[in-house]
């Protein structure tokens, strides 16, 4: 495998296992100055203009889909955009057939929405298309750039404007609730541990991945304790009410009751603790208004910092082509 | 037709020439001499006798765009089989007397091997009736070996019925072991892989529970028990206690349980997704250790073709399953006899004389003794390739093996005395048919 990054810019993004700590730096700096572009009067970039950016969704995700949207637009990418509806994998419609389809009308980049775990791999090494990939969530696998637009939302957080060339060392993250099913949770794992953070993962023990011992974090079932911790970030999870008919857990009540970050919780973080959630939310299930709506609260910064860090990864993905990689 | 092979090295390792004629062995000895036989050089190759394999999946009736009764004949042959179970789950289902009849004859037609049904333990492969069990041992392809592999019989009450009945009729049940509710969408092993990846586990343990309560059930009624697959440490440890206590249970392993492990699968490659999944390292040593001391009785292939768009698409939309007649003699001789685990002589027992004896599958007891049928194999043990597409001799190409070096050939494969394959080529159809 080619590494993920050189100089001229980026191959694909599949996995923020294929970034080091510079690479990772690299790309929340960039999204800085791609956020300055947001201020401006015109928010437009010329710099992708004449090339094409494909949105693949297989699933449904109308903010991931108009987060890659926007990014591509202000940098004067054209668009196309193949939505099918949640089921149409199963009635037959293949990946190769759609990708090789959308790649024939002449994309550069796309950007692929896939229920199963590994699709954007299996396309970028399928050699099916030439295109760059951007893995914009693979099942319960990855979602690389959440993973990268909570790390800048972190570190623009804590560092504002001293932000630029910072990696997150020594900051103290926990994460609550299904990390078994959830891709925001692996890809944030691993990258926060590239950039230098501690992490730790709460929940029940039927949503800790059977594996969860080989991964770079501690683990507990225990909010209370985890919050006595005193953690820099708290980042809630989205619960899914279906998981409870597979017996991950009774219900929603006892759910909120032993894991969701209800007022009285949220009472007891420090001042300074950043509480996010990847959306869209549960209110009132695995955060309350009042934790969601605070000024502790990170989770629209999480929305913005999505735009910018896009731009920075399509940029990068669409120049290292240009250059021949 | 008469065959003369001169110079064969014997799974004993004594070196001798076989005469044959009229489909057996009628001469055994050195300098032999036949004036108007085909003369096979087999110096420096190893006599094997013919394989069995107790789990092939040859998918005709229903799914010949993956393989046929012909096609997987011939996959057989072509890796030194001279015989195969041809499991249940066909379309319509092998579970009356006419379909398995009619497997049977299309295997005779053909003549490549011999080709033994396996019968459906319930009819549809559904798990909630008998099939006709009674009706299919005493047709025409007398079927012994009943299995809905691919499906677990995970209703406790059936599983204890089916092992009664079942045995009225000398036969065996061959259990494909999934509890159902703990694999309910798995995709690969449940551990560090499958954490990593996201991809749903398929725990150890759901192996492992089935096995342990169809010991048991296998031991309250004296039933013969066959356990397909046996993929994790635990499984073989199960099958180790219920053998000390006088369980009459055999076991078999894959080549590809003995080889590969699930880190294959970190490529999100789905020629690495089958059914059970590949397991750990610790796994892999331990099936060896009890393949080589006895625990697991036998190899058998779990040979599944599939066509190319089932595995050219994202790891969980694909489908379980490796082809393995082709490369299985190449695996195990690399797993285990260039391991140091198994002589050729225990080869000759895991993949002929005791897959047979679970099959009650006659011919198969007094290997190269003269009257014995000529069923056999030579084999080149000291060559090394890769293995390319071009080794693959059935209709599909789901081969984990594909571009990795592999050890050994075979060069020449007799099926009651007819040669199956010659100078390491299969012969064609019509030859074959003839005789």
């Amino acid at each position: 495998m080619t590494p993920a990054t050189h100089d001229a810019g980026l191959r694909n993004l599949l996995s923020v296992r294929d970034l080091d700590a510079a690479a990772a730096v690299r790309i929340l700096d960039l999204a800085e100055d791609m956020a300055e572009v947001a201020t401006r009067e015109v928010p437009k970039l010329p710099a992708l203009r004449g090339r094409t950016v494909a949105n693949l969704f297989f699933e449904d995700s109308t903010r991931t889909r108009l987060s890659f949207e926007a990014a591509a637009k202000r940098l004067s990418a054209d668009v196309i955009t193949f939505s099918a509806k949640g089921s149409s994998v199963s009635k037959g419609e293949s990946l190769k057939d759609t990708a090789q389809t959308i790649a024939a009308m002449g994309v550069d980049a796309v950007v692929l929405r896939h229920s199963a775990s590994g699709a954007a791999r299996v396309l970028a090494d399928s050699g099916w298309i030439d295109a760059a990939v951007v893995n914009a969530g693979d099942g319960t696998h990855e979602h690389p750039t959440q993973g990268l637009l909570d790390a800048f939302a972190m570190r623009k957080r804590r560092h504002a404007d001293a932000s630029r060339g910072r990696d997150l060392a020594g900051l103290r993250v926990t994460i609550v609730g299904d990390i078994l099913h959830s891709r925001v949770a692996r890809s944030n794992v691993w990258l926060l541990h590239t950039l230098g953070a501690e992490v730790h993962l709460v929940a029940p023990r039927t949503l800790l991945p059977a594996g969860v011992g080989a991964w770079p974090v501690t683990t507990s079932s225990d909010l209370d304790a985890a919050i006595a911790d005193e953690p820099d970030v708290l980042m809630m999870l989205r619960i899914q009410s279906e998981r409870m008919h597979a017996a991950y857990f009774p219900h929603e009540r006892e759910y909120s009751r032993q894991w969701g970050l209800t007022d009285e919780r949220f009472g007891r973080l420090p001042a300074g603790t950043m509480v996010m959630h990847p959306g869209p939310m549960n209110r009132g299930l695995e955060i309350s208004a009042k934790a969601a709506d605070s000024d502790a609260s990170v989770i629209l910064d999480q929305v913005t910092s999505g735009v910018s860090i896009r731009m920075a990864v399509l940029y990068l993905v669409l120049s290292g082509a240009a250059a021949g990689a | 037709m008469s065959v003369l092979i001169t110079g064969a090295a014997l799974p004993d390792g004594s070196v001798t020439d076989l005469r044959i004629d009229g489909g057996v062995i009628v001469e055994v000895g050195a300098g032999l001499s036949a004036a108007k036989a085909t003369r096979i050089d087999a110096d420096g190759l190893r006599a094997l006798p013919g394989l069995v394999d107790l789990h092939t999946h040859l998918r005709e009736p229903g799914f010949e765009q993956s393989e046929t009764v012909l096609t997987g004949s011939r996959a057989a042959a072509a890796g030194g089989y001279t015989a195969v179970h041809a499991m249940a789950n066909t379309s319509p289902v092998q579970d009356t007397a006419g379909v398995v009849e009619q497997v049977q004859s299309l295997g005779e037609q053909h003549g490549y091997v011999t080709v033994r049904p396996v019968g459906a333990v319930t009819v549809g492969l559904a798990g909630e009736r008998l099939s006709e069990i009674g009706a299919m041992a005493r047709s025409r392809a007398g079927v012994r070996v009943f299995s809905d592999d691919g499906k677990c019989v995970h209703d406790a009450l059936l599983m204890r019925r089916a092992l009664e009945y079942v045995s009225g009729f000398d036969g065996v049940v061959a259990q494909h072991a999934q509890e159902p509710r703990l694999t309910e969408g798995a995709q690969l092993n449940e551990g560090v892989v499958s954490a990593e990846l996201g991809l749903a586990g398929w725990p150890a343990v759901a192996e492992e529970a089935i096995i342990a309560r169809d010991v048991l059930l296998a031991e309250a009624a004296d039933a013969r028990l066959h356990i397909c697959h046996v993929s994790t440490a635990g499984s073989a440890e199960l099958v180790r206690w219920a053998k000390a206590r006088g369980v009459r249970v055999t076991a078999e392993v894959t080549p590809h349980h003995l080889l590969l492990t699930e880190d294959a699968a970190r490529g999100y490659d789905a020629r690495f997704k089958v059914n059970p999944p590949l397991r750990r390292d610790e796994d892999v040593q331990a099936l060896r250790a009890a393949l080589a001391d006895g625990t697991i009785d036998v190899v058998a292939t779990d040979h599944a073709p599939h066509p190319i768009e089932s595995k050219e698409c994202a790891w969980q939309e694909a489908s379980f399953g490796m082809v393995g007649l082709e490369s299985a003699l190449s695996i195990v001789q690399q797993t285990m006899v260039d391991t140091g685990l198994l002589d050729w002589a225990g080869v000759a027992r895991v993949m002929s004389r005791v897959p047979a004896e679970i099959g009650r599958l006659a011919g198969y007891d007094a290997p190269f003794s003269v009257g014995s049928p000529a069923h056999l194999t030579l084999y080149d043990p000291a060559v090394s390739a890769p293995f390319d597409v071009g080794r693959l001799r059935g209709l599909s190409v789901n081969s984990p093996y594909l571009g990795r070096e592999l050890p050994g050939r075979v060069i020449a494969t007799l099926h009651r005395g007819v040669p199956t394959v010659l100078d390491g080529e299969l012969r064609d159809p019509e030859e074959v048919a003839r005789g």
